[in-house]
């Protein structure tokens, strides 16, 4: 007796899991928005109830290759793909729809020193090895009356393979041609100095351990967790700490050369008031959906997302996008076929 | 005996009865074949699957990716050397705190402990040797780290920093942290089953050498200890195979950097440890092929020292047999 129940409530629950499989859309990719990308699918499945998004955040990397396998409806990346990426599948052309926007910050642990101000050049060389010590004389010139002690520097780096590595190699590779040629940019690189901790939470937490080091770790990371870091100097030369605000400038800075198919970066954006450390983050929407009901589904969501999603970023800590940007993004899922 | 005798079935049947005996004893033997067969069929399909999905990183770098030291996936220049550097140094550093601490852990818990005390700390063992690897480098990042950097690193500068083992800054991440948490994390395994070892010497062999006039420490350093040899040594291979492949306790605190470094203070990289911070981010195919080959060369390295440590076995058993 007690077996049959076993069996039909068996039955039932797997009945339950395949009917409504139809409906369910996929998607895998970054990181570092899947809280809000969560909460997104959340909302939009209680506005429309019979429309469920499942994402796993496995990384960009991971989000990429799966899409190009063929195992996910949609994906999701820290960094745009790359033409090679793009011509690898063949069934459909990828579209990118940028969805929030994200910074990265520069975090250090000097005891008695807060609010540092750095410049591109000065990060990159310190990042490199070329810059030993807290009272180089270019650290003095950036921060005049400050008192720099005369204490090694010790770089923290993050050791895992992450769309945040990317954004601050971009930079670098952007303000230093010195890192462009040794260095460069990518989700890992070859770091020529300094400690890899793992995740935000690592570099965070060596920094804090280690006095006289410095690390980066991602605007979100340190406000929810009340951090401390420095401001950074934009190409209009003037200092900007990050915030909601300085980001979003940014992507308003960029967003006139924004090319049609939205993969840009945006460090070191033009604009007096933004933020140079900052990036989108994308979805990956192929532009020919088979199934009519997926096709309505996502077609939907991004409506949504652009317009009331919106509004949810900021009480997440992210940086909404900026209004020229959602124009442009609305006219791309026309592109859906 | 003699009832069983009498109501023996009669010959035709008791030749059934053994015929199917025999044939239980034939499936038995298949069906345990087949089991261990598939530690086999495991293996093979491993290194299989390693060498197909590797076949563009082999390509590329060839026998230069073992001796390779640049990491830079950027230019596409991957190099094997300084995490396997990295992965046989920390696994020697554990071993090297981890046996003689064990062996004599578990000598003092099977030989002369009293039994209560003896089955409190055994049960201790056990659970520690189930405490996941994660939680353990919890405890050594919160706590190992800073006592390392700020009491243990300056102290082992001030006294031996002549040696070229213990210069440069003291991180409090680095080899010798992760060697430490490797020795923690393996010594509750060479205790447990050292001391499963040592209880099944037969009793004969201690009474017939304390007959002899041997001391309680003659007896069992001289006698007992050699009569377990095998299962000692067999802890020690448990506790070098998982030192080799440990993977979150030791990325959390080595420093994760993919040089080769004499001094045991510096930052350095293990082959697990890349392997699980690269792998989600990687694009491209020679990257991720590259990756996959170092798990290939993770499994050759397991192999190489699995092989060297059964020919000093074999070794060391030659020597003992001519003392005898």
């Amino acid at each position: 007796m007690k077996n049959k129940i076993l069996w039909v409530s068996f039955l039932a629950v797997s009945a339950a899991m395949v009917l409504p499989g139809a409906e369910t859309i996929n998607g895998a990719g970054a990181t570092f928005p899947a809280p809000i990308y969560q909460k997104w699918f959340q909302e939009f499945h209680k506005l429309h109830p019979d429309a469920q998004i499942n994402y796993q955040s496995i990384g960009s990397g991971g989000g990429i290759r799966q899409l190009t396998e063929g195992t996910v409806d949609f994906g999701a990346s820290d960094m745009p793909m790359t033409d090679e990426q793009i011509k690898a599948i063949t069934k459909y052309h990828v579209l990118h729809f940028p969805t929030v926007m994200g910074g990265v910050v520069p975090t250090y642990n000097l005891p008695g020193v807060s609010d540092l101000k750095f410049s591109g050049e000065t990060l990159a060389d310190i990042f490199m090895g070329k810059i030993k010590k807290w009272n180089d004389p270019a650290l003095k010139k950036d921060n005049p009356g400050v008192n720099l002690p005369n204490d090694d520097i010790t770089v923290v780096h993050r050791s895992d393979g992450s769309g945040t590595t990317f954004v601050w190699t971009d930079y670098l590779s952007k303000v230093s041609p010195a890192w462009k040629s040794k260095v460069g940019a990518n989700t890992s690189v070859n770091w020529p100095v300094g400690l890899g901790g793992k995740g935000n939470e690592g570099v965070a937490g060596l920094v804090k351990q280690t006095p006289s080091s410095i690390g980066y770790v991602e605007l979100i990371y340190a406000a929810q967790n009340k951090m401390g870091y420095g401001s950074v100097k934009n190409s209009a030369g003037t200092f900007v700490k990050a915030d909601y605000n300085s980001v979003t400038e940014a992507a308003a800075g960029a967003a006139k050369d924004m090319p049609a198919d939205f993969r840009v970066s945006i460090t070191n954006a033009p604009g007096k008031t933004a933020y140079p450390i900052s990036t989108f983050t994308w979805l990956l929407i192929p532009d020919k959906i088979d199934n009519a009901a997926k096709k309505k589904t996502i077609v939907d969501f991004l409506q949504w997302m652009l317009t009331n999603g919106q509004g949810l970023a900021q009480g997440m800590d992210y940086a909404p996008l900026p209004k020229p940007v959602v124009a442009k993004e609305e006219k791309q899922i026309a592109l859906i076929k | 005996m003699g009832t069983a005798v009498a109501t023996a079935p009669p010959p035709s049947q008791a030749r059934k009865l053994t015929k199917f005996w025999r044939d239980g004893d034939q499936i038995t033997h298949l069906v345990t074949f087949i089991f261990a067969a598939s530690v086999f069929v495991i293996t093979v399909w491993l290194v299989y699957e390693l060498w197909i999905h590797s076949a563009a990183s082999r390509a590329k770098f060839g026998f230069g990716f073992l001796t390779g030291t640049t990491w830079d996936p950027v230019a596409v220049q991957f190099g094997a050397l300084p995490f396997i550097y990295g992965t046989v140094l920390t696994s020697f550093l554990a071993l090297l705190i981890s046996v003689p601490l064990g062996v004599g852990a578990a000598i003092f818990l099977a030989e002369l402990a009293p039994p209560k005390l003896s089955n409190a700390c055994t049960f201790l063992v056990e659970l520690l040797a189930a405490v996941p690897s994660v939680i353990l480098g919890l405890l050594a990042w919160l706590s190992m780290v800073p006592i390392m950097r700020q009491y243990i690193e300056p102290f082992l500068k001030h006294t031996i920093g002549f040696l070229p083992l213990f210069t440069g800054p003291a991180y409090g991440v680095g080899y010798l942290t992760a060697g430490l948490i490797l020795a923690i994390m393996t010594f509750p395994f060479i205790i447990s089953i050292s001391r499963e070892a040592l209880l099944a010497v037969p009793r004969e062999q201690r009474e017939a050498a304390l007959a002899l006039g041997a001391t309680k420490w003659e007896s069992t350093w001289q006698v007992v200890v050699p009569f377990a040899r095998l299962g000692i040594i067999g802890s020690i291979f448990l506790a070098l195979a998982r030192a080799l492949g440990e993977t979150m306790a030791v990325t959390m605190v080595i420093g994760n950097d993919p040089a080769i470094h004499t001094s045991l203070l510096s930052p350095g990289y293990t082959i697990a440890a890349v392997i699980a911070n690269e792998f989600t981010e990687a694009t491209g195919d020679v990257y991720l092929s590259a990756l996959v080959e170092l798990g290939l060369v993770l499994f050759g390295v397991t192999m190489v020292l699995n092989g060297a440590a059964q020919l000093l076995i074999i070794a060391t058993t030659r020597k003992g047999s001519k003392r005898d």
